[in-house]
């Protein structure tokens, strides 16, 4: 094992994915350090969500290796469900669980995976909540909630376990305008204290919080680099796709 | 109104004395009674086994037809061909080969009692219906509830059980309490194979008293059964109804 690696949380090597005969990623490297914001960007369709997918394992990759603080996780031989518990996902449409109360939703895996006791496992829910405010609504179910609340809570349902990288998949996509703003701060926060790969349309905010920008494009990795790179992008396919967005 | 128009009507048919001696018969319903309560007894044992071995059989099933993967494929089909075969085939049918046929087989030394082969048909063929209920309910939850479960670290079976079921399970209480209420009367046809259950019980007052007043008797005690579960399915069907209506998800 290299140094890089030693001190890389998160390793990806070579990995391709298709879906019939759409190859939709074709051979992604890159490495995530401990306490990186990396946030993915490019057109819909150019494989971060599934790249995404890929590395917690609910997506199987084709070829390549995904290696998380060293352990090989695309081995097949490995325990899917331990692997997933490393990771914190949340989702465009916050999957909150509508049966559970919120406080319930964030501490379920807690309870059930990590054997937690109802009681240690709410008194941490509940100290999660209410920094981000919302212990006041620990108690009731997501549908009573905004989609901002709702989008929070899917946060910090994902942070209660505790995980080694945060991965974020279009979080605010399916907020109203008004409601983008406070789950932004909140990741603005936790950027400080927590991996991050995440995958972004919102450009700006991208270049606040991200350490390092991937521009994904037909399936590879077109352009890498810091916050510069959406002021002064080299490849002529990411000042396209730049000059689009800008309008 | 119409109700009523109906009754005048029959009781002025030529006939009506007649089938209200043989029918309607005050003292043969007293003397049927014990007799036919007896054998209800035995059809509340019958329900109350066959509906808990059918809500675990048929959770087995639909659990089964939801698998995914090729590896799965051979158990996919068996259970699909089990739920084909059994929403299709007559339970009388089932009843006649399970009761009479199996028996023949002679796997156990000691003699199986009637109800018993009885239940096992009941317990086979309304699986393949309430199987098929719950098969839909899970299908009907969202598969990224199943997704953000399993992304949590949970097992499938844990996602299953703590995130699927209890949002299929509202969808389809519904269906399942139909299902109930269909099996209730059914257990009544146990009597074919031989147990004394209400409907046999009454068959035997009846050659006794040479009056079908006990068949009455029987009628009625399952009406009695089966309308609580009736009005509990209309509430619950009325109340999923308005909460949907009002917006909110459960």
């Amino acid at each position: 094992m290299n140094d890089a690696r030693a001190t890389a949380v998160l390793t990806v090597e070579g990995v391709r994915k298709a879906f019939g005969d759409t190859v939709v990623l074709d051979g992604i490297d890159f490495e995530v350090a401990p306490g990186e914001v990396v946030a993915l960007i490019g057109p819909s369709g150019s494989g971060k969500s599934t790249l995404l997918r890929c590395l917690n394992l609910l997506e199987q990759v084709d070829d390549g290796r995904v290696l998380l603080a060293g352990d090989d996780i695309t081995d097949p031989r490995v325990d899917v469900d331990a692997v997933r518990a490393r990771f914190g996902v949340v989702f465009q449409q916050y999957n909150l669980f509508p049966h559970l109360s919120v406080l319930d939703n964030v501490t379920l895996a807690l309870r059930t995976v990590h054997r937690v006791s109802r009681v240690e496992a709410e008194r941490r829910g509940l100290e999660l909540l209410g920094r981000i405010g919302l212990a006041d609504h620990a108690r009731r179910h997501p549908d009573g909630l905004s989609g901002g609340q709702q989008q929070r809570a899917a946060i910090v349902r994902a942070l209660a376990i505790e995980p080694q990288v945060l991965l974020l998949d279009e979080i605010t996509s399916a907020l109203d305008p008004e409601l983008v703003g406070e789950v932004l701060d909140l990741v603005r926060e936790l950027a400080h204290t927590t991996t991050i790969v995440m995958a972004t349309h919102e450009l700006a905010f991208a270049r606040d919080v991200a350490t390092t920008l991937l521009f994904l494009d037909g399936g590879v990795i077109v352009e890498r680099g810091g916050p510069e790179m959406l002021d002064a992008p080299r490849e002529e396919r990411t000042r396209a796709f730049l000059s689009r967005f800008r309008g | 109104m119409f109700a009523a128009a109906i009754w005048l009507l029959v009781i002025n048919t030529p006939g009506w004395d007649a089938v209200r001696r043989s029918f309607l018969s005050p003292d043969t319903f007293v003397a049927a009674l014990p007799r036919v309560w007896d054998g209800f007894l035995l059809n509340l044992r019958v329900l109350v086994v066959a509906a808990i071995a059918v809500a675990i059989v048929g959770t087995l099933v639909a659990v089964v037809r939801t698998l995914r993967g090729p590896v799965f494929f051979p158990l996919r089909a068996l259970a699909a061909g089990y739920t084909d075969l059994f929403r299709g085939l007559p339970l009388i049918i089932v009843l006649y080969v399970v009761g009479f046929g199996l028996p023949g087989l002679r796997i156990t030394e000691v003699r199986v009692p009637a109800e018993v082969w009885g239940t096992i048909a009941l317990v086979l063929t309304y699986s393949a219906y309430v199987g098929e209920v719950i098969r839909g309910g899970i299908e009907a939850v969202h598969p990224s509830q199943m997704l953000a479960a399993r992304s949590l670290g949970l097992s499938r079976g844990q996602a299953l059980r703590r995130v699927v079921m209890p949002q299929a399970v509202r969808k389809m209480t519904p269906a399942l309490m139909n299902d109930l209420v269909s099996m209730q009367k059914d257990v009544g046809l146990i009597s074919v194979l031989g147990a004394v259950d209400a409907v046999r019980a009454a068959q035997i007052e009846t050659a006794r008293a040479f009056d079908f007043t006990p068949y009455v008797v029987a009628g009625l005690l399952f009406v009695l059964l089966a309308i609580p579960t009736i009005r509990l399915t209309d509430w619950y069907a009325a109340r999923l109804r308005r909460r949907e209506q009002s917006g909110a998800a459960l």
